[in-house]
């Protein structure tokens, strides 16, 4: 499981615009380099992010080999009830990560 | 017969001119930008505005470029930001990033660390609830390329 790094703020008022910033750890090899043999690395890049707020959609992302490795995104999204922020991340070779944070609304 | 020196100069310039061109090939064109450009635009207009990218004018190190991406907008249910794409002039692949957003963002603004492969242009298209696409431009001079630098 990669590692993670999630920064959501745990309470919020009703309607405030919070922001989000999510880290995870991965290689994002791009495909086009050349290895220590001559051959090129393979491509392994996460290709898809997506952010849901108690189930529904809030925020997606399609990468591509041009985002930086480690990928780090930050968003903004409307506070508008208490429940859980999921985040997940899915590539290449079958890779898929998930993470959620709580947040209360007053 | 031996080569004389000029003949072996000339030959050489060649093999140097032959080993550059994949190095060429293997990165994007203003012409694929354009291309990659009108493959999410369609037909429809490009204006240039409401889009900003926040990019450092001067980066030393092209692996990872801080970018923020802010779009005018009031992200209302009736006017709002519906997705966002960046692409690159030089890097082996024009595409960079594509968001989904919608009034729930609140606001348009998104940051992320991207990689340069050479001093390029990055061209943010915003594409608004009404339909309509705007366009925004940055500069970049980077002085360490990446993606493409082989592992020592």
């Amino acid at each position: 499981m990669a590692r993670t790094l999630i920064n959501v703020p745990t309470t919020a008022k009703r309607g405030d615009v919070i922001e989000i910033k999510t880290l995870i750890s991965h290689p994002m090899e791009s495909g086009y380099r050349v290895g220590t043999n001559g051959t090129m690395i393979p491509r392994d890049i996460i290709r898809q992010f997506v952010c849901t707020y108690n189930g529904e959609d809030v925020f997606r992302a399609e990468l591509s080999p041009a985002i930086a490795a480690n990928p780090f995104i930050s968003f903004f999204t409307v506070a508008t009830e208490s429940g859980t922020i999921t985040f997940e991340w899915r590539g290449d070779n079958g890779f898929a990560a998930s993470e959620t944070a709580p947040i209360t609304v007053e | 017969m031996r080569p004389s020196r000029r003949e072996f100069l000339i030959g050489s310039a060649g093999i140097g001119m032959a080993s550059a061109l994949p190095l060429e090939s293997a990165s994007a064109t203003p012409a694929m930008l354009e291309e990659a450009i009108r493959n999410v635009i369609g037909e429809a207009n490009l204006q240039t505005g409401k889009i900003t990218l926040e990019v450092p004018p001067l980066v030393e190190n092209g692996n990872t470029v801080p970018v923020t991406i802010i779009v005018d907008s009031p992200m209302s249910e009736a006017e709002h930001v519906k997705a966002i794409h960046v692409f690159n002039e030089k890097n082996p692949q024009p595409h960079v990033i594509s968001i989904t957003l919608g009034p729930r963002a609140g606001k348009a603004r998104i940051a992320t660390r991207i990689k340069l492969a050479d001093t390029q242009r990055i061209a943010g298209i915003a594409e608004m609830s009404d339909g309509s696409f705007w366009t925004g431009e940055a500069s970049v001079i980077v002085t360490i390329a990446a993606c493409v630098e082989d592992v020592k």
